[in-house]
């Protein structure tokens, strides 16, 4: 092979006047075709971001023409199927199309940021996860506007989804995007998993890792045991659908319980897959507008990791109705219940942090104290629906509708709105309206206590949820109709912010590098930061970085005419080796074409499932094709390993 | 009135209602912590319990939270020192709710194992299947022979403890009656079971808790106690068969119902009509309702429910009937005989 110019002067970045090469080496191409090239991870990150926020708007609109048919009792704004295709919606958007890739988004954003490095580790998956996503979503949205949306509710429980009683193609939708998009969950965690446990700056030992980077890491460790039981599930309904396999039919040998232990044993998981980074954040906006550590790294972490373990242990009670043995179900009462105590060492070693602190009451700020109302009091409501008793009375009623939406609301949407306030300036160069913000706060605040905190009554006197309509002499009307209107409060302190997300840029002030005084790495670079994140990569000796008086040390040697990064070992995070990160490339996009292909494809004709196989393999062999142009080098010399890591 | 003037009156009429409502509404048909059984007192005793512990710790959360953020407001604030944070985390966090949930789990296994608990020997035996989008009613003897059929209204004697066998004829329903009992579901393949014993004569409403598909939000039923006499009665009548048909308007309606199709799907013992698709009408007007609790059983609804079924119920798998007038009127006149 020729020699590639690049080979015959390395350029370090540590040199004067290394930045425009660092630029152009980083660089990810302008203009509309560059856009499907990018790999970097912040434009990744950032799009992660940004399009959750819009299913998040979508799945809030949905909940509005819920909340407009329910307002009186018999009203006939909208027929029953057109209300059950919204709910499916509502629920499906807001955890798999909004939480989850939420979460990530911010994760494979802010955690190479945060550990000091350039890239992740498979920039080129990243890319293809994020196509994944948004093909999946665009998909099932188009099926609502054709009116084929699927519409047996988010967990499509069986023989009701089965095709003796859901012929149509909503719930072929439902199984092939659900599968579809657990791929791009699944991409995103481990590439997660590996950049936290290999690209960690020098000196960053597991100890001194924020913390908000462990809510990340034990996050993707359990997508990677959670998501491919839902996977499995919907793969085994659409087998059941179109080639008649019999799983989950009771007469022909199945069983419909599966269904439900397949998919709680994801959904439950779930919920903490998108609560654990939450907690992350709380500590993070905690810690730094109290300007100390937050009490307790330890027990956070391991409370974290705990919750982690035990969400994994409690799929049943979501089950406890349906004539299981009761010995059996005591154990998940008890699972369940147990989850209060490593929320409750989270949170009081929060409130021995805020104890006595002058703290800032910025916007993020604000939202974690609503933070703390809300989610406590879905964590009561919680360890009550966990009583097998109780629960009888209270699954599948309001109640529970109630109980769900103190628990995302409160555990996970607030502290990712706080983040989103927190994040803003990094993410834009710009500060958002605090004015704005705070109204936002309030709007929001006070509009969900209004409209979810009467459901736990309406639960209690007898209403089921998922139903349409109700009759008149239920005497249910007068508190839906007050929680509507809430609804529309709660709704519009979200527009707030959606417009000053969108107007900030253009009126206020720019942020500077670290506008809140934080620890955190992140804040060590631009705002927003250039495409190759760090000017130098940092050496860490402490656990707050940009609290310490000393200096931070920089490492030298690295490469500026190449995507060079540091690997480091597991737990002391000592300096192992280079490794070089690829560059821009259309093959995630085309790959996520082709296997979108084949998954669609195979609803309407299985045969083309295979054709998508088989196109989706040429678009690999593109993918790895070989252009590492530094293979021909000489050996490098003492010290600088080289290894490809595509 | 300036609008905005009674925009405000309105609005304070309404906060006014719901500070009302909220504690005193429980004045209705299908409350759970109004309970008329062992059982549901039970579960209510439980859910209040629970609902006052709660109250303290959220309370005690909040001020304590309050309190920590107030020391940051004094001129000096004091931060906690390491020991007093550990403490704090150690007794507030770990302590207090660890003897919570121990006791709260604990009084709940206990309900939970006399609720699962086998029940008393003289248990009248009922088996409840769901369909979509009605409840087959089934009332057994000591052999398990279906002895009366009807559908949408359980009667049992009070003071008597009453056990269902919950079967599912097509999807996952949910049989609920608040003020009875926790729901348990009825699935496919599976038989459910669960009892209770009411002690107070009343009508009690439930509805169907898992969703079912298009008519889920109406698949009501009632649950009537009564006497052991006047139950006894009550069954009697429905053990036997449909009374013939007494003069012309009745003779005439039961051609109907023959030409019309409608002993297709729907039996009235007696008769040749044997379909089991939909609801056994042998008794059909002695019940209280029709379609699944959606309407009354009057001449009025029951026209209307034969006329055009899903007017009142899309997606109902009756279908729409093409009957004149005085066919129509004919064969009411044979249904409103069935008592």
């Amino acid at each position: 092979m020729k020699d590639h110019p690049h080979t015959e002067q390395a350029i370090f970045d540590d040199q004067e006047g290394a930045e425009p090469i660092l630029d152009k080496t980083w660089l990810s191409p302008p203009g509309f075709f560059g856009w499907f090239t990018h790999v970097n991870q912040r434009q990744i990150g950032f799009r992660f971001v940004v399009t959750s926020l819009i299913f998040f708007a979508l799945g809030g609109l949905l909940a509005l023409l819920m909340r407009l048919q329910l307002v009186q009792p018999e009203n006939t704004l909208m027929g029953a199927e057109f209300y059950h295709q919204i709910m499916t919606m509502h629920g499906t958007t807001m955890m798999f199309f909004f939480a989850v890739p939420a979460m990530e988004g911010l994760g494979i954003y802010l955690v190479p940021l945060m550990l000091g490095t350039r890239d992740m580790s498979f920039p080129r998956l990243n890319a293809f996860g994020y196509y994944v996503y948004l093909i999946a979503g665009i998909t099932l949205y188009l099926a609502l506007f054709l009116g084929m949306a699927p519409d047996t509710g988010w967990f499509s429980y069986v023989p009701l989804a089965g095709i003796d009683y859901s012929p149509g193609q909503g719930v072929s939708f439902w199984t092939t995007m659900i599968t579809f998009i657990e791929i791009s969950a699944l991409t995103a965690a481990v590439e997660l998993i590996v950049t936290i446990l290999k690209q960690r700056a020098p000196g960053m030992t597991l100890n001194r890792m924020p913390i908000f980077v462990w809510s990340i890491l034990v996050m993707s460790f359990m997508i990677v045991f959670a998501m491919p039981t839902v996977m499995v599930g919907s793969v085994l309904l659409a087998l059941d659908r179109t080639f008649a396999t019999q799983f989950f039919v009771a007469s022909g040998g199945g069983d419909p319980l599966l269904w439900q232990h397949l998919f709680w044993f994801f959904g439950h998981p779930e919920v903490y897959i998108i609560v654990v980074p939450a907690l992350g954040i709380v500590s993070t906006v905690i810690s730094t507008f109290c300007q100390r550590e937050v009490f307790g790294y330890t027990a956070v972490v391991l409370s974290m990791v705990t919750i982690g373990f035990v969400s994994f242990g409690l799929w049943v009670h979501h089950m406890f109705t349906t004539g299981l043995p009761h010995l059996g179900l005591s154990f998940f009462t008890a699972a369940s219940a147990m989850i209060a105590i490593p929320s409750g060492v989270q949170i009081f070693c929060w409130i021995a942090t805020l104890w006595g602190s002058k703290i800032k009451f910025k916007t993020p700020m604000l939202f974690i104290m609503g933070f703390f109302a809300v989610f406590v009091i879905g964590g009561l409501t919680g360890v009550m629906a966990a009583s097998i008793p109780f629960d009888m009375q209270a699954h599948d009623s309001y109640f529970v509708v109630a109980h769900l939406h103190y628990v995302l609301i409160g555990g996970a949407v607030l502290p990712f709105f706080a983040g989103l306030y927190y994040w803003y300036p990094k993410m834009t160069g710009s500060m958002l309206s605090e004015r704005l913000g705070c109204w936002s706060f309030w709007l929001i605040f006070i509009g969900l206590n209004l409209t979810f905190f009467p459901m736990h009554q309406l639960g209690l006197d007898g209403m089921p949820r998922r139903v349409y309509t109700y009759l008149h002499n239920m005497g249910w009307g007068e508190v839906n109709f007050f929680v509507t209107c809430a609804a529309f409060l709660m709704a519009f302190g979200f527009l707030l912010t959606f417009i000053n997300t969108l107007i900030s840029p253009y009126k206020s002030r720019a942020a500077g590098n670290n506008p809140w005084n934080a620890d955190t790495l992140e804040w060590w670079a631009q705002s927003p930061p250039r495409n190759y994140n760090f000017r130098h990569l940092p050496v860490i000796s402490s656990r707050t970085p940009l609290w310490q008086k000393a200096p931070l040390y920089k490492v030298t040697g690295i490469r500026a005419d190449r995507r060079e990064i540091i690997i480091t070992t597991l737990l002391d995070a000592k300096p192992q080796g280079v490794c070089i990160m690829p560059s821009p490339t259309y093959w995630p996009f085309v790959l996520a074409l082709t296997v979108g292909f084949g998954f669609l494809g195979f609803m309407f004709k299985p045969i083309l499932f295979v054709v998508g196989f088989f196109l989706s393999f040429f678009a690999i062999v593109g993918w790895l094709w070989p252009a590492r142009p530094w293979l021909a080098e000489k050996p490098p010399e003492e010290g600088h390993p080289v290894r490809g890591l595509q | 009135m300036h609008f905005w003037t009674k925009l405000n009156h309105k609005a304070i009429y309404l906060v006014v209602l719901l500070t009302l409502k909220l504690p005193l509404s429980y004045a209705q048909s299908q409350s759970a912590i109004q309970p008329a059984t062992e059982q549901a007192r039970g579960i209510s005793y439980i859910w209040w319990s629970m609902f006052w512990v709660a109250v303290v710790v959220f309370v005690a959360v909040m001020l304590l939270l309050a309190w920590g953020l107030w020391r940051g407001k004094s001129k000096k604030p004091t931060k906690l020192s390491y020991l007093a944070s550990r403490n704090l985390v150690i007794v507030a966090g770990i302590a207090v709710p660890l003897v919570t949930v121990i006791c709260l789990v604990g009084g709940s296994l206990m309900l939970g194992r006399s609720l699962s608990a086998s029940p008393p020997d003289n248990a009248l035996e009922v088996r409840i299947t769901g369909w979509m989008w009605w409840w087959q009613i089934e009332y057994l003897d000591e052999n398990s022979n279906t002895i009366a059929t009807t559908a949408n209204e359980l009667h049992v004697p009070i003071n008597r403890p009453i056990q269902v066998y919950l079967e599912s004829g097509d999807v996952i329903h949910s049989f609920w009656v608040p003020q009875l009992h926790g729901k348990t579901d009825l699935i496919p393949g599976r038989t459910n079971s669960s009892w209770f014993e009411v002690d107070v004569s009343g009508t009690f409403r439930g509805q169907c808790a898992e969703f079912c598909g298009l008519q889920h939000a109406l698949m009501g039923f009632l649950v009537v106690s009564e006497p052991q006499a006047e139950f006894d009665a009550w069954l009697a009548n429905q053990q036997a068969p449909a009374q013939p048909p007494e003069n012309n308007e009745v003779l005439a309606g039961q051609r109907v119902f023959f030409e019309a199709g409608c002993h297709q799907c729907h039996t009235i013992r007696g008769t040749d009509a044997a379909g089991t698709a939909g609801p056994d009408l042998t008794h059909l007007a002695s019940r209280q309702s029709i379609a699944s609790v959606t309407r009354k059983n009057s001449r009025a609804h029951l026209g209307g429910w034969v006329a055009d079924p899903n007017g009142i119920k899309p997606g109902a798998k009756m279908p729409m009937s093409q009957l004149d007038a005085k066919e129509l009127s004919d064969l009411l006149d044979y249904l409103q005989s069935l008592h």
